[in-house]
């Protein structure tokens, strides 16, 4: 095996990664604002996928353009969501809280999976453009750009995600409330819509997740408890709540797995799952925690 | 307590007729269906012990169940007799139970849930990778088949595994699981062992759910090796607990029952559909009917008791 080989891995690997912190990285909000798991996040990440596919294949809109529409439709969907089946929850006690939503995102992502098979059929779906094996070479190693435009996508997303609550006045009420709820309610901030439009917002990073692995890679009704997992694992990683870190524990994640492959071979799912439980027994606050979860 | 001992009667009675079932039809597709609903049962009830009594949510339950499965399925076919290879299923789930005990059940909350869960998965991916293939039966084996040994193994496994969780609840050591539930600090001060209480709760109910794959291995004919790992066991087991009714005896076995009709419902028209009615149901009964279908029965009589006492619906808010 040469450097070569491992290196075209290493690539890929910042590829998919950058794909698990987009996905990572919603879910990490949802939790750090009301203190739930929406395990139903992976199958949120499939519809947005859905909804880029069937733009492309029923009206042929170039699913970098339906990014858009697919992203609005998500946030629509997180906003019913939240209000119909997570707010009741958000009284609960903390503990009976996250284990609630657990439960509840799971019978979800049941519902879910079960309506796309319906809609789509059980087959893997991928959008394929005219540009998709499109790329450039630099010293040997392939870059597609698809992918590399995946991962922009996704580098702007957080970007965007991050200046949102550093910078704007919403964005600090979201901060607020992540670090304690009851004192922002104190000082004004409106509990109920900063965790609705938080909720929205988690939906919104699922789809655009969604409509890239839908370009790069292929879609299927059963994918998301799959996504779900390397969503769980990367945040888990960066420490529950952490945003920041969870767009390089993905990146981690993706690199760690993809040249794992070239070790392991099929096993290499089975790495991220172990490195999971090792973080999960030995530092639950994370890797890059805190110290505040666990 | 009362209520447990006045439902050994008709306990009792449903065992008889079930019993039964087998010399008055010879129809396999309701010996099937039985079968099913007494599999989910089992499974469902092991589930139970350690989530509806002891509160330590498990999403790695398929685990148990795949091995208790591969066990039983190996030294059956190898030529072990069955009262070997049935039990064994059990033991090599309990085995694992106590190898990842200490460090799973030292995860709280969810973390043991995502961390059961990533376990069952790792489990899984092994397995499909290692035997990828699918268990056949050999040929003698398939020529003697015979479904009626089938139905009364699930049969009597289900009733034991019924009779356990209601001795279970009954006892101190359930009564210790119940104290973990409710409040882990209030317990450990009224000087109860709480990872002794996991850990009797974790290995009872991982040796059922071996058990039930060891059933299942001695029942399906072909299915590929890493099928009873799939997370969809868990899941299904989660699902009949919570709609049947978490935490209770009865529960489990109505949720088992309906699941299964439902399936058999939807098979033709819409396959899969039970999941999407159930899925419903358990979201429904997650946020409004804690106690799922045992507590709205209880709700429809009590409401009817009041009515018949002529004092309205609204009776019970009186005393």
């Amino acid at each position: 095996m040469n450097w070569h080989v491992i290196a075209q891995s290493l690539i890929f690997g910042i590829f998919v990664g950058g794909l698990y912190g987009l996905a990572a990285v919603g879910l990490s909000l949802v939790f750090g604002v009301m203190k739930m798991l929406n395990v139903a996040h992976g199958e949120l990440l499939m519809l947005g996928g859905y909804v880029t596919f069937w733009f492309f294949s029923l009206y042929h809109v170039d699913p970098f353009l339906s990014l858009i529409p697919s992203a609005f439709v998500l946030f629509l969907l997180g906003m019913v969501l939240y209000k119909g089946l997570f707010s009741p929850l958000a009284r609960l006690q903390e503990e009976v809280k996250i284990k609630n939503s657990m439960l509840v995102g799971f019978g979800l992502s049941l519902i879910f999976q079960n309506l796309a098979i319906r809609l789509w059929t059980a087959d893997e779906r991928s959008v394929s453009v005219f540009y998709s094996g499109w790329g450039f070479s630099l010293f040997g190693l392939r870059f597609p750009f698809i992918r590399l435009a995946g991962l922009v996508l996704a580098s702007i997303a957080i970007f965007a995600l991050h200046q949102f609550l550093t910078r704007t006045y919403f964005g600090k009420a979201i901060r607020a409330t992540t670090e304690n709820w009851e004192s922002a309610a104190l000082m004004g901030v409106n509990i109920e819509k900063t965790s609705t439009v938080s909720f929205a917002i988690g939906a919104t990073l699922a789809a655009m997740a969604g409509t890239i692995v839908s370009v790069g890679y292929a879609i299927h009704p059963a994918m998301g408890l799959e996504w779900t997992l390397k969503a769980l694992i990367v945040v888990v990683l960066a420490g529950l709540g952490n945003v920041g870190g969870a767009f390089a524990a993905g990146l981690l994640l993706g690199v760690v797995e993809s040249v794992s492959t070239l070790f392991v071979g099929p096993y290499m799912e089975v790495v991220g799952l172990v490195i999971f439980l090792l973080v999960l027994e030995l530092k639950p606050q994370g890797l890059f925690g805190k110290g505040t979860g666990g | 307590m009362l209520a447990s001992r006045k439902a050994l009667f008709p306990g009792m009675v449903f065992a008889v007729i079930f019993a039964l079932v087998p010399l008055f039809t010879k129809r396999n597709d309701i010996i099937n269906l039985l079968v099913l609903i007494f599999l989910y049962i089992t499974l469902a009830q092991s589930w139970n012990i350690l989530a509806g009594y002891t509160g330590q949510v498990s999403l790695g339950h398929a685990a148990f169940f795949g091995l208790g499965a591969i066990a039983t399925r190996f030294l059956w076919v190898w030529g072990a007799p069955l009262l070997l290879a049935f039990p064994a299923g059990g033991i090599v789930a309990v085995i694992f139970a106590l190898i990842i005990g200490h460090p799973a059940l030292r995860l709280k909350g969810i973390y043991f849930a995502i961390g059961t869960l990533a376990l069952a998965q790792i489990l899984k991916i092994t397995v499909g990778n290692v035997l990828p293939t699918v268990a056949d039966l050999p040929a003698n084996y398939v020529a003697t088949y015979n479904l009626v040994p089938r139905y009364y193994l699930c049969l009597i496994l289900a009733i034991i595994v019924v009779a356990v969780v209601s001795l279970l609840s009954r006892s101190k050591v359930g009564l210790g699981m119940m104290a973990v539930r409710e409040d882990e600090e209030a317990a450990k001060a009224a000087g109860i062992n709480i990872f002794r209480q996991k850990t009797v709760a974790f290995g009872i109910s991982s040796f059922f759910a071996g058990l039930a794959g060891g059933a299942f291995a001695f029942y399906q004919v072909s299915y590929y090796h890493d099928l009873p790992f799939s997370p969809i066991w868990t899941f299904d087991a989660l699902l009949i607990t919570f709609v049947g009714g978490v935490g209770t005896v009865v529960g489990p076995i109505i949720g088992a029952f309906f699941y299964v009709v439902f399936q058999e419902l939807f098979l033709r028209t819409f396959p899969q559909l039970h999941v999407f009615v159930f899925g419903v149901l358990f979201i429904l009964v997650i946020l409004l009917l804690p106690g799922g279908l045992v507590e709205m029965a209880a709700r429809i009589r009590s409401l009817i008791a009041a009515r018949t006492s002529g004092l309205g619906p609204h009776a019970d808010s009186l005393n």
